[in-house]
This record gives C-alpha cells, structure tokens and sequence, in this order.
C-alpha cells in the first residue's frame, strides 16, 4: 500500500484511467509470458535485459507532461540482426514494440499505451562512416547530435539541426525534429540522405536504395520522406545517413527590439525575402524580454524582439548584419546591436540562451508546458496576438520563444505542480491554439511531433480522407498496429 | 613588438574515446582508436592565435613529435591559424619510448633554432598526464615559466599571467622570453573551418628527426604495466543506521 502511494504522490497529474493502467504496471504484468520473456532475453542476451520497475518507470516517460505509461520490458539491442528478430518475436504474439532513444522528446512519444516491448536503442551506439568530401555522416540511434559534432569536429564540418536537448538523431529523424537553424539548414527532412529502418515483419531495408549515398535521387517512393516523423509507428530506425554541412567561417550575432509584435514579424519577413541566408531568426514577446531582464539583471528593451545570427565569410556576415539593419530601421526598431566577438555575441544572445530558465524563473518551482504550432509567416504575427490575448484573458503566464524564420513559435506555459486545475486550462488553450493555426493555414505542430496529445489536431488537419490514407498507409506497413500504438494517429 | 610564438600540439587518443588496456598490458590499445589534438594545445594554440590577432605576434609555429600522423594534427593547428609547422619524426614503436624529458630537449633545440620569443604548451597530455614538459623546458631555457596559466595579458615587454592554484588565482608577471603552459579555462578554442582546412593545404609543414637536432630520445622511464582499474562490485543494501555503523566499522572505516 505504501509503495503505492509513494508512487502516487511522485506523480502529479492522475486520471482514473491512467492510474488503473499504472497500478497494473507497477504489479509486474504477465501480458507477457516467461516463455516470450526468455526467447526476448536469448536475442540480446541478459545484460540487455530488464524488467526492473525503476526501468519500467524511467522508459515510460519523456519530458512532456503526459502521463507517464511505462512497458512491461525493456530490451537493449546492439545490432539491426537483434531488431530484427525482435520484431519478428513481437510480430508472431503481437505484442507492442515502442523504440526509445534518450527519451527528450516533448509529446509523449515513448508512453507504453498497451505495455508491450520498449527497445531502448541506446547501446547501438556507432557512428559508422564520415565522409569530408561527399558531406555526410551514417549513425546509429545511439549517437546524440553533440556527441557527432564533437566527433567530426577537427574535419571542418557540423550538423546544425538543434533542437536545444541533446537529443539522439535518430530520434530527431523520427519525430522530424528541426532547431533554431532551420531557417538557414532545414529541418531533419532536408537533412537525411538514407535511414536503415526495421520493419515489423523484420525486413530491414535502407530507404534510399541499400548503399545510397547520392545527394538526390528519382529512383522509387520516397521511402525515406515516409519514415521521417513517423515516431516508431511505421518501422523502428536502426541507422541514419544525414548531411552535414561546413562549419561557418565567420558569425556575427544580432538583436533588436520593435515597438509591436507585427514590426518585428514583418521585419523578419523582409530579411527573407530579401534574400538574406540568415542562419538563426528568433522571436521574443515582451513577457519573455522582461523575464529575462529580471533573470540576468539585463537591460534590454521589453518589448518584441528579434535575435538574429548570420553565417559566412567575414565580408559576408558584415554585409547581412548591415542589411537586416537597414529593413529592422524601416519597420520602427529600435537599436540594432551586431558584432562578431565571440563573447559579445554570447552577451547579445544572453537572452534567448536563457530564455527557459527565465520563464521557469518568473514562477519558482514551476514547471513548463510548452505548445508548438507553425503558420505561414505573412499569418504569423495575428496567431501570436490572438495567442497573447487568450493567455493574458485565462490569467496564466505563458512567455513566448519563436522560430520566425519557419514560422514557428512556442509558449512556455508556467505550471505549479499539481495544479490539476490550471494544467487543464492550459490544454485547452493549446488545442484551441493548434486549431487556430491549422485555420491560419498552418499546422498543428511545427517541430515536437504528435505524439498522443494531438491525434485529434492531426485528424481535424488532414480531414477523413487525408487520415484514411495515412491509416492505409499503417494498415499496409503494421497490420497489428504493434509499432508504437497509440500515437500520431487512430486507428 | 613582433614576436615568434612556439606551440606544441601533441596527438593524442581523443577524449571522447573509451580507453581500454591491452592484454598483455604494456599499455592501451591505440590501433584504430580515434586521435586528435590534445585539448590543452589547442587552448594554448587559440591563445597563440588570438595573440596574433591582436598583432602581439607575427608568427606561430607549431611543432609535433611522434609519428606520421602527427602531420594530420599539425594540419588541424595551421587550419586553426597557425603560420607553419615542424614534424620532427619519431616513428612507432620508438615513439612509445618518447617521454617529457626528451621533448623538452627537441623544443629547447627548436626554440634557439628558430627564435622563439614565447613558448605556449598545454599544461598536460591527457594520454600521459605528466604535466612535466613545460616545466623542464623552462629550466633548459633557464626562461621563466607560468603553469596553470588561465588569462594572459601582454604589456610591453612583459606578460601578467594568472595562474589556477589550490587557493585560488595567482597574478605573476613574466618577461620576454618566456614559457607558459595553458589550463582549462583560459579560453574557448576556435573550430578548424572548411576553408580554412583547404587554405592550410599550401602552409609550409616541415619534418626532421630528433637525431638532426641533436637529441637521443632514449626513455629514462620503462613501463612496468598498465591495468584496469578494479572492477565495481555490488552494492550491500542495509536495514538501517546501526546495521551501516556496524559494516563500516567492520570494515575498518573508522579508527
């Protein structure tokens, strides 16, 4: 009894629902039997194996504000053969197979909404291949986004995607995660050359042809487009080819303030469209601009702001700092500080670095709930401010970070714990907020995936017969929806 | 005032690499392994160069002693700025054998050879951690030195220099010539870029061998071996306070 109210109380968010489903976790399940416990334990062998609680617990959980739904065993594969046979293993009993990688992910991708087989891809851990001259590196869903970097780092090359966690770029590639380069490097749809993917019968195919490496190619569906942001509905990744790129010779580093939020969203408007490769192009409101000054003992300006980054030669990053200038004066900003030092850049940025930790500290020991939509920038600047009145009229504090150059942006909902109350007002918020951006003619959810919060946006966005294809397209590729069920859409 | 800065940039097993032991444990098993610049060198290299930016330098030369992958680390340095580069050539497996002693002496000799005005090393190899080099050079120089330096500022004809030391920060000044070797925070290394990488194609990247300048590289050191740390048993789970007090005082953990 006790246990379980410890359990309880560590929770903070309960529905009747999920707390039958946890207490049924919690008493080890037998939805598996010994026998599948042994044949699962014989394929990767016993130091990838597990069905502690405390492993239970930590693999049904990401860091989103769902409900955590942990699995009745955790597999550690070391190779695509071990994946493979697992699939099959699962497939003949028909037990769910959720692939997990370093559990950052923001929707509640992991959750083990029938229990099932979580594959912890974690210890498959190699990166396979770096090329200088063709600008690609193969990895495994082991290998995290700093951890390439760092590895590639004296070649001269990066990826750039950054989604801000270091997270698995496998993962990123599933959930088509993107960052704040986006604007300038695209998102991880863009970016993948080749991905090796599990099917559940087992098959095991390499989206691009077996051994591609051609930056483009016209040859057969476009496998690989289908798997990126399919989050382990479709097949589970067992390895990446991504394009890396140059790392820039020379960046300066921007910010500005603007007497409204439509100044600053036009302003962004024109530096693209005047054709400036701009690297980074983030937007902060005016709550966000006050926290930080409150956080970091800061004077900026509080009022909507831009943070801008550019990538080049050294004659080149001038020269777009000096445009963008020009358009930011021609929509009433204020100063518009540039520079190219390092630590001065770093003193520019302050702000948008510690965007985050500024929000959290507006509301001490709060914790932060944050939606994600994207809009076709010229209705950008509306959804924010249809978005701004409806948090300041709900009485909820909710600082808002954008990706501008995509058209995307985020707000950081502060939530005391355990204010069941004020969680529920802001989940209704943000599915109106989804609502209003796919009415904007944009879409539910820019960059954090669907998950299990927004099977009903994605329904509404798509329409029955947009949904009937994609759920073909499961039928066809999962048969006994084993692959991650319960996420992106319904069957 | 236009000085010639020396670094040294050392090739050593990444950092980010899983060190494991040989079997017949002579050492650890470098085949394969991925190597790069030793992190201390490329702080003392970004110092060098940032020191030419600011036109306190006119010239930095790097230097690197071991095999012929060492010209790869010493591509990486001319990518990252510096001007050329010496390989003075110690194959495999006398390379094993190379110890501080003997490099301090080959930077002695290219230092007088090539006019060195300062001298900046990282202050240990992360291979071998026997932050010694630095120091003996200085003694063969009879030049003054700053270990553990983590801010340098140049006035005139002498350089302050603040070194990390247990108690805090030390402030000393130091005349021209001098050697100085790099700790962890003195400054955030540059990246090597694509075009930079090509452009330090055409620098100047020199090699000779121990025995030209004079030097017998033969090791005063012998290996006896080199183990694994002891493997992590498992834990004992205890009831309560006195059951902890009881096995700890069992074993011997207090007096």
């Amino acid at each position: 009894m006790s246990t379980w109210l410890r359990l309880l109380n560590s929770w903070k968010l309960q529905t009747r629902f999920t707390l039958l489903n946890h207490i049924n976790c919690i008493r080890y399940s037998s939805r598996i039997s010994d026998e599948l416990l042994d044949k699962a334990r014989s394929i990767v062998g016993d130091n990838n194996f597990t069905i502690s609680e405390a492993a239970r617990l930590l693999h049904g959980r990401d860091e989103s504000y769902h409900v955590p739904l942990p699995p009745d065993l955790i597999l550690f594969p070391t190779s695509t053969k071990q994946v493979s046979e697992i699939a099959k293993l699962c497939t003949i009993h028909k037990i769910p197979m959720i692939p997990f990688g370093t559990g950052t992910g923001l929707e509640g991708g992991v959750g083990a909404t029938r229990g099932g087989v979580t594959l912890n891809m974690t210890r498959m851990d190699q990166i396979l291949e770096v090329s200088t001259d063709d600008l690609f590196a193969t990895v495994r869903p082991g290998v995290t986004r700093s951890r390439l970097n760092n590895h590639i780092r004296d070649t001269g090359m990066w990826f750039p995607i950054d989604p801000g966690a270091d997270a698995s770029l496998c993962g990123m590639v599933v959930t088509s995660a993107s960052g704040t380069n986006a604007v300038r490097y695209g998102t991880m749809k863009e970016n993948v050359i080749n991905m090796e993917v599990v099917l559940a019968n087992g098959d095991v195919i390499n989206t691009s042809g077996t051994d591609c490496r051609a930056k483009k190619s016209s040859a057969g569906y476009n496998l690989t487009g289908l798997f990126v942001g399919c989050e382990g509905t479709l097949g589970i990744m067992t390895a990446a080819t991504l394009r890396l790129y140059g790392i820039p010779e020379s960046v300066s580093s921007a910010v500005c303030s603007f007497p409204s939020v439509y100044d600053a969203i036009s302003t962004a408007t024109m530096v693209i469209q005047a054709g400036i490769p701009v690297a980074r192009l983030e937007f902060l409101d005016d709550v966000m601009m006050s926290a930080c000054n409150k956080y970091s003992g800061l004077s900026y300006d509080e009022t909507a702001s831009l943070f801008l980054e550019f990538h080049g030669s050294s004659n080149s990053v001038e020269e777009q700092a000096e445009l963008a200038k020009e358009i930011a004066k021609d929509n009433n900003s204020g100063e518009f500080q540039w520079t190219t030092d390092p630590e001065e850049r770093s003193r520019l940025w302050k702000a948008r670095h510690d965007a985050l930790y500024a929000s959290k500290a507006l509301l001490p020991g709060c914790e932060v709930y944050i939606t994600d939509v994207c809009v076709p920038m010229s209705n950008l600047p509306d959804v924010i401010v249809k978005s701004k009145q409806a948090i300041s009229e709900s009485g909820c504090i909710a600082p808002i970070v954008g990706h501008v150059g995509d058209g995307n942006f985020h707000c950081c909902f502060l939530l005391k714990p355990g204010d069941n109350e004020e969680l529920k007002k802001v989940r209704e918020i943000a599915m109106w907020m989804g609502r209003l951006a796919i009415s904007a003619r944009g879409t539910c959810t820019g960059e954090h995936g669907v998950g299990r919060g927004k099977i009903q946006l994605v329904q509404e966005q798509y329409g029955e017969d947009g949904i009937s294809l994609m759920r073909n397209i499961k039928f066809a590729l999962d048969p006994d929806n084993i692959m991650n069920p319960g996420k992106v859409i319904t069957l | 005032m236009s000085r010639r800065i020396l670094v040294g940039c050392k090739r050593v097993i990444d950092y980010a690499v899983k060190i494991r032991v040989k079997p017949d444990k002579t050492g650890v098993v470098t085949e394969g392994v991925k190597h790069s610049m030793n992190p201390f060198d490329e702080i003392a290299l970004e110092e060098a160069i940032r020191l030419k930016e600011k036109k306190i330098a006119s010239e930095i030369v790097v230097v690197s002693c071991g095999p012929s992958q060492c010209q790869e680390t010493l591509r990486t340095a001319l990518a990252m700025g510096a001007d050329r580069g010496i390989h003075v050539e110690v194959p495999n497996p006398e390379y094993e054998g190379l110890q501080p002693l003997a490099v301090a002496r080959i930077l002695q000799r290219l230092s007088e050879r090539e006019k060195i005005d300062i001298v900046i090393l990282g202050k240990q190899a992360i291979d071998d951690d026997c932050n010694q080099t630095g120091q003996i050079l200085s003694g063969m120089l009879d030049w003054p030195i700053g270990t553990f330096v983590s801010k340098v500022e140049v006035e005139g004809e002498r350089i302050n220099l603040t070194r990390e030391i247990d108690g805090g920060l030390e402030e000393i000044s130091v005349g021209i010539p001098c050697v100085i070797t790099a700790d962890l925070r003195l400054n955030e290394p540059r990246y090597a870029t694509l075009p930079n990488i090509m452009k330090a194609k055409k620098k100047k990247l020199d090699v000779c061998k121990p025995g030209d300048l004079g030097v017998d590289i033969t090791p005063r050191l012998i290996v006896v071996s080199v183990e694994e740390p002891p493997v992590r048993e498992a834990g004992v789970k205890v009831e309560d306070a006195q059951s902890l007090f009881d096995v700890l005082k069992k074993e011997g953990h207090f007096n």
